[in-house]
């Protein structure tokens, strides 16, 4: 999607340069109100730059080097709250929990988007029901309401295991109160709101000429060979852009988790995500300076990453333009 | 790449259109019901789980753990009349706090990201490259690297507990997603109509309020719906914000379910939970088409 091919490589649009003399001379004359108007049209923009994210960074970059509970002024301490982290078994653990959160979350969720988009061809019959009925889960899904659905669900007593009676499969798992399943449910609800990235896979598949399809088809091409030489590579800017968003919001993921283990990352820290674990730091012990030494971490994994995928996409990703 | 352009160029697609398949039309019926088949198989797993919501909402609290079916027998509404009063203010006190906060921030998004589009799509000024560049980045920042200075910041002003830092930041174009999403749209509308407004004498004040604003619909629309769908049920920045519980939006008044009845009452919870879910599915019966349209024009080159 044009999101990612501008970030990788960023230009300003086309249509705003000049074509001929006149438009030049024109343009030249207008360049000083242009730059006037653009700054106080962007002011706003300007001071949420400044005050809510820039500035903010810096003091969160500061206040990572000190020990700080928000009572007493913070106290410089160096590298400590990052020397501490290396220790920190607890991060560790909510670092590997993050982790197959994402790396199993996000693809399944990706890939089921993706199958379903295929499934719902174009001028399909039905295709906007299914469509919504797809596509409404991910509306609600991050909600606190359907966090606590899933919390019953898994219960000892929930839907799950009711049905599963139902079937003649008596359990009394408590799927959420259990250490192995607890991060299970979640990647389940993750996997849930495959909707939003089906909605942009359907968007991205209507622009690929039916033509191309056609043509490979005369030639004799399988609808397996079809999708992998045709819609594969001309989707590929969309795989890609859902997949950044999608890990990029992944690692931040905190309601369900935090609703579904009542606030304590439980049972066994099982579904202790690394940003309830930073909030409970910051904001349940008020170790301030170690929940921004944290969320530096976070910085650096979500930047390594997604450089990660820009380098790799030069392989798997294709541009026609 | 290349095998792609072998099979894929347009010379080879002039070959003629004819779409040629092998199978019979038996054959592709028969496809064609499968696929239907596995689409509403689909369809019912994905939501069953809200019509049993809805369903266990008006059942009483002991019948919910023993009935995975939708079919309803003796229909009660106390899950409802006592979910409202369950907490310390009735139910209403939450919702009102929530639809000051979610009209607080679509105005916001919509007044500061639509300027900043306008700016970046159709002003030239210094530094233009990298300021979109920086736009562009703080999509990815994570929130929890702002957090703690923005709650110090917040909280010296005395904010806390006030709906300020929930509304604020929509209006100084903080959610950089919607502007990308409007600079797009911009960009798909035809320069030679605010040129020629320009010929007529317009600012780009006026050029913006009366050529733009009223042909940015559809991405007007979309920011507004998604605004709404996140900032309703947006948990993480309130349970930060706000501790006093006269001052709880929605869902975090939602979770002191959790708290206070230990998950006895799961009844009234659950009709609570659909109150919380009814405006999010109303704004979603209505404003799908516009997020579709508004996805598209994302994704469009």
């Amino acid at each position: 999607m044009s999101a990612i091919s501008e970030l990788s490589n960023i230009r300003t649009a086309r249509g705003d340069r000049p074509r001929t003399r006149e438009e030049k001379a024109a343009l030249r004359r207008e360049n000083g109100r242009d730059n006037k108007a653009a700054y106080l049209f962007l002011a706003p923009w300007f001071l949420g730059l400044v005050v809510i994210t820039i500035g903010p960074m810096l003091a969160s970059l500061y206040l990572s080097f000190t020990k700080y509970s928000l009572l007493q002024p913070p106290e410089w301490i160096g590298v400590q709250n990052y020397v501490d982290m290396l220790t920190d078994s607890r991060l560790h653990h909510s670092l590997k929990v993050t982790l197959i959160y994402v790396v199993v979350g996000v693809p399944l969720q990706l890939g089921f988007a993706l199958a379903v988009a295929i499934v719902l061809d174009r001028g399909m019959r039905g295709l906007a029901l299914y469509r919504s009925i797809f596509y409404l889960p991910s509306m609600l899904g991050g909600s606190v309401a359907i966090a606590l659905l899933w919390r019953q669900m898994f219960g000892t007593e929930g839907l799950v295991n009711q049905i599963l009676g139902a079937v003649g499969i008596q359990s009394t798992t408590g799927w959420v109160s259990d250490p192995s399943y607890a991060l299970w449910t979640i990647i389940l609800l993750h996997v849930w709101t495959f909707g939003s990235p089906m909605v942009i896979f359907l968007a991205g598949l209507r622009q690929i000429p039916v033509m191309y399809h056609e043509a490979a088809a005369v030639d004799g091409a399988s609808r397996w060979t079809r999708f992998r030489r045709i819609t594969l590579p001309l989707l590929s800017p969309i795989v890609f852009f859902n997949l950044v968003l999608q890990l990029i919001n992944a690692f931040q993921s905190f309601t369900q988790a935090f609703v579904v283990s009542g606030g304590t990352g439980g049972p066994a820290d099982s579904t202790l995500f690394y940003s309830l674990y930073l909030y409970q730091k910051g904001f349940g012990q008020f170790q301030m300076g170690y929940a921004a030494a944290m969320a530096w971490l976070l910085v650096l994994i979500i930047g390594v990453l997604t450089a990660v995928n820009f380098l790799l996409s030069k392989f798997w990703v294709f541009y026609d333009d | 790449m290349t095998e792609l352009q072998e099979t894929a160029s347009p010379e080879v697609a002039t070959h003629g259109p004819k779409p040629v398949e092998g199978a019979g039309r038996a054959s592709r019926n028969a496809r064609s019901v499968v696929k239907h088949l596995v689409l509403i198989a689909v369809s019912v797993i994905m939501i069953y789980p809200l019509l049993w919501l809805l369903v266990s909402s008006f059942r009483p609290t002991d019948v919910i753990f023993r009935t995975p079916g939708l079919w309803l027998n003796d229909l009660i509404t106390s899950n409802y009349t006592g979910g409202w009063t369950a907490l310390a203010q009735p139910f209403g006190h939450y919702i009102v706090n929530s639809a000051i906060v979610v009209v607080g921030a679509v105005a916001g998004n919509l007044f500061a990201c639509s300027m900043a589009a306008y700016a970046f799509a159709r002003c030239r000024f210094r530094f233009k490259t990298l300021w979109f560049a920086v736009m562009l980045i703080t999509v990815m920042v994570p929130v929890h690297v702002v957090l703690v200075p923005q709650y110090i910041l917040f909280n010296n002003l005395g904010w806390v507990n006030t709906f300020v830092p929930l509304i604020l930041p929509k209006f100084l174009a903080t959610d950089s997603f919607f502007i990308f999403l409007m600079v797009q749209f911009i960009r798909g509308i035809p320069r030679e109509l605010d040129e020629a407004a320009r010929i007529d004498g317009c600012g780009h004040g006026r050029i913006f309020l009366r050529v733009m604003i009223p042909l940015m619909g559809p991405a007007l629309a979309t920011t507004a719906i998604f605004t709404f769908i996140w900032t309703w049920s947006d948990f993480f920045t309130p349970l930060i914000y706000l501790t006093d519980p006269n001052a709880y939006t929605v869902p975090v008044a939602l979770k002191q379910f959790l708290d206070a009845t230990s998950g006895s009452n799961w009844g009234a919870m659950f009709a609570m939970s659909i109150v919380t879910l009814v405006p999010l599915f109303v704004v979603f019966l209505f404003g799908q088409r516009f997020l579709v349209k508004g996805i598209s024009t994302t994704g469009g080159k």
